[in-house]
């Protein structure tokens, strides 16, 4: 999901509701975070390899969008692997390091873990165009549209503070201030983009509120958000990835509940 | 290409009210439930956090169809009516209003829809990502059925001219597009009442002339009443047939034709900043002093991005006493091309060559430290809200002295003298971030010269500002010149090269 320019392509799932994307993300991870065991992770990320094949994404772009999720996913279990809960055999002493059986299972399972709710989500929202998304919030889950139009106004503005942010940065250099204290000269900078963000944000709501937003008329919608057979056959495969990847887990004897457990 | 001509001689480049782009009239979205009528009565408003009335005893009767110029010095309160009449004041928490303000006999907030208000900051009204949607915004609040709003978009885009797919991302598109966009957003809610508030103070020329031309054209298919804030009167001149000079303490000062008015009151006018056909601000004398060179480039490339070049082989020199002046369109690397002289970018390619101004340092200007830089060049940015790091005006001038540890005594010697010159002397423990703008142009000028650099970097020194702001810093930066300063101007102001400029470097798009 880019924030400055809408998301187009010509692939099924781009013209899925993105409430459908959400909702099907929603659906495995909530079924993926009750367990640590490796089996119901291995069995939905091999589901999800499969369906990755239609999700819109050339193999390139994939790697490169999901590539702090594979980090993400390797550091954390590098970390479980050194200091996760010891048990079974013993492979490595080091101080608080301690790799033994037991911590190289968890980080197998922590691995499997976070791709398989890290990588859908992200595939997923890589074909979600913002305002599709408010769209679909409003309409099909009947969120506030005040408070989901306002969002998506606020969305304009985040190429102007990245701008604004290098101006800053160049003024305090222009002014002399650049050589010491890197610390206090980040604090005042970002006091000043806040104060330059609000700013421009009170513009807009000025010009959304001029345009009528914000008024006692009921609002209508110039883009129909439409949830029929294509979203909820996404959901759909939410769930039979979930339960799948539950009933093996359960039916091998590794489901183990987080809570609790 | 060559700037449109923003000061015609009597009758040229404007467009007529008749046919803008000698096509017809656009009667599908110009076209409204007729022009609406404006009546104020005692009329004033009160922001919650001042004590004093930006407007007051206001009493002013537009008719349907009218084309109004609302003018008046800075502080008059012109955006305040306009907002006003655009129902975007706020309520009781914002400010105290007192008196009538009717539009077609009724309260503005009830009226929704009735005004539609373009505002002068492009990137500020900017509301979705695609520019169809974004047109369509205003209709949605209507609650307008969906067949109908498209068939809207549709007319209100054609009518400003704006002919971009209706999913062209809104990022996409420039200064002077953006501003038609709005425009399009607002007469697809076929407003009897069109305001723009500066619609074009921050537009490069091709900008301004683009939206002049598309709401001429608006308005000749229309019978909507127009009220336009604009201090460069030459802009709106043909397309208006009321002037509306608002006056500082309050009330109305002049009202009128615009001939009849621009005889009687365009010295008065021209004085208090305006800018009045005929009273084009006088060119300060210069000695024509010339010293020797301060800075040159060898096989220049810039650009922002480490691999991205805006522009390459840029051959210049800067000598002491002359002003250079880089112009061209938007997004050739003018701006970048300042910066990196000013030693705040690092060459893609090729050199600066500051030797004569280094004093003893490495030639290019990005090695030197940041304290270093302040005593040998000074870059004025474009938002001088982008340079400002202190609470009051005072401790701002002061920033540099701190920086190269200057004692307090030298550094009040340094500060006063500028607060002076610069007509800051009674806002010394203001906080820069409420002056005005062009109170804030000043004094972002004076923070660079309290370290006394020698060569001078500015970025659109005098975009948006009243005639008054530009005569003294036109003035301001004649006698740098003359005391042996080089200046470097960045800018689109062709009166600014004209009337300053020795060398002009102009950077043409790429083909």
């Amino acid at each position: 999901m880019s924030v400055l320019t809408p998301q187009a392509g010509t692939q099924a799932i781009y013209r899925v509701n993105p409430v459908a994307k959400l909702g099907a993300t929603a659906i495995i991870s909530i079924a993926l975070v009750l367990s640590i065991d490796w089996v119901s992770a291995a069995v939905a990320l091999a589901f999800e390899s499969v369906l990755f094949l239609f999700a819109g994404l050339s193999l390139r772009r994939f790697a490169l969008r999901t590539l702090p999720v594979t980090i993400a996913a390797f550091f954390s279990a590098v970390t479980i692997l050194l200091y996760g809960e010891p048990s079974g055999q013993s492979y490595l002493r080091l101080l608080l390091i301690n790799v033994s059986d037991g911590s190289i299972e968890l980080a197998i399972a922590t691995l499997l873990r976070v791709l398989a709710i890290g990588l859908p989500a992200v595939v997923l929202f890589v074909t979600v165009d913002p305002t599709d998304l408010a769209d679909g919030l409003a309409q099909v889950l009947h969120l506030p549209s005040r408070f989901v139009l306002g969002a998506l106004g606020g969305l304009r503005l985040v190429g102007l503070f990245i701008d604004d942010w290098k101006s800053l940065e160049l003024a305090r250099r222009a002014r002399g201030i650049a050589d010491r204290g890197r610390l206090r000269r980040f604090a005042g900078q970002a006091f000043a983009l806040l104060v330059l963000s609000i700013r421009r944000g009170s513009k807009l709501a000025t010009a959304m509120e001029a345009r009528g937003f914000g008024g006692s008329n009921r609002r209508s919608w110039a883009r129909e958000s439409r949830f029929g057979a294509a979203e909820v056959a996404l959901l759909l495969i939410g769930v039979v990835v979930a339960a799948v990847s539950v009933t093996v887990s359960v039916a091998t004897g590794s489901w183990n509940f987080i809570v609790g457990g | 290409m060559t700037a449109p001509p923003l000061t015609p001689p009597e009758g040229t480049a404007a467009p007529t009210r008749a046919a803008a782009f000698g096509r017809a009239p656009v009667s599908a979205s110009g076209g409204s439930a007729g022009g609406a009528s404006v009546e104020l009565t005692g009329w004033g408003w009160r922001h919650a956090t001042r004590s004093a009335w930006a407007l007051r005893g206001l009493d002013l009767r537009i008719e349907p169809g009218e084309r109004v110029l609302l003018l008046g010095a800075s502080g008059a309160g012109k955006s305040t009516l306009v907002h006003a009449l655009a129902g975007v004041l706020g309520g009781p928490d914002e400010g105290d209003s007192e008196g009538r303000l009717l539009i077609d006999g009724a309260e503005p907030e009830s009226a929704r829809g009735r005004a539609g208000l373009v505002l002068q900051d492009p990137d500020s009204q900017v509301v979705l990502a695609r520019v169809g949607d974004d047109v369509a915004f205003g209709c949605e609040n209507l609650g307008l059925p969906r067949d109908e709003i498209w068939r809207r978009v549709a007319g209100a885009l054609d009518a400003v001219g704006l002919n971009v797919p209706l999913r062209h991302p809104t990022s996409e598109l420039s200064g002077g597009q953006k501003q038609r966009l709005a425009l399009a957003g607002v007469l697809a809610m076929r407003p009897g009442l069109l305001l723009l508030d500066e619609p074009t103070a921050n537009l490069d020329p091709d900008g301004v002339v683009e939206v002049r031309d598309a709401v001429a054209r608006v308005l000749s298919g229309s019978d909507a009443t127009l009220i336009v804030i604009e201090h460069r009167v030459d802009v709106w001149w043909k397309l208006v047939d009321r002037v509306i000079v608002l006056a500082p303490g309050g009330g109305v000062l002049a009202d009128g034709r615009p001939d009849d008015l621009l005889g009687r009151e365009g010295a008065a006018l021209a004085a208090s900043g305006v800018w009045v056909p005929g009273h084009a601000p006088e060119p300060p004398g210069r000695t024509g002093f010339s010293g020797p060179e301060l800075v040159r480039t060898e096989g220049l490339a810039v650009g922002r991005r480490p691999g991205v070049v805006l522009r390459s082989g840029i051959e210049l020199r800067i000598d002491a006493g002359r002003c250079l002046a880089i112009t061209g369109p938007n997004g050739t690397g003018k701006s970048t091309t300042g910066l990196t002289l000013a030693g705040l970018i690092r060459p893609a390619a090729g050199e600066v060559d500051a030797s004569g101004i280094a004093d003893g340092l490495a030639a290019a200007p990005f090695s030197w430290k940041s304290r270093e830089l302040v005593t040998r060049i000074g870059t004025v940015f474009q938002d001088p809200e982008h340079q400002f790091v202190t609470g009051t005006v005072r401790d701002e001038l002061a920033v540099g002295a701190l920086a190269i540890g200057l004692d307090a005594a030298e550094t009040a010697r340094r500060i006063d003298p500028l607060l002076e010159r610069l007509r800051l002397g009674g806002l010394a423990n203001a906080n820069p971030f409420t002056l005005s703008g062009g109170e804030k142009r000043r004094l972002s000028v004076a923070t660079v010269l309290v370290t006394r650099p020698r060569l001078l970097v500015l970025d659109e020194p005098t975009f948006g500002q009243d005639a008054r702001t530009w005569r003294e810093l036109v003035a301001f930066l004649a006698e740098l010149l003359d005391a042996g300063s080089g200046v470097v101007a960045v800018t689109h102001d062709t009166r600014l090269v004209d009337v300053l400029a020795d060398d002009e470097l102009r950077l043409e798009a790429h083909s």
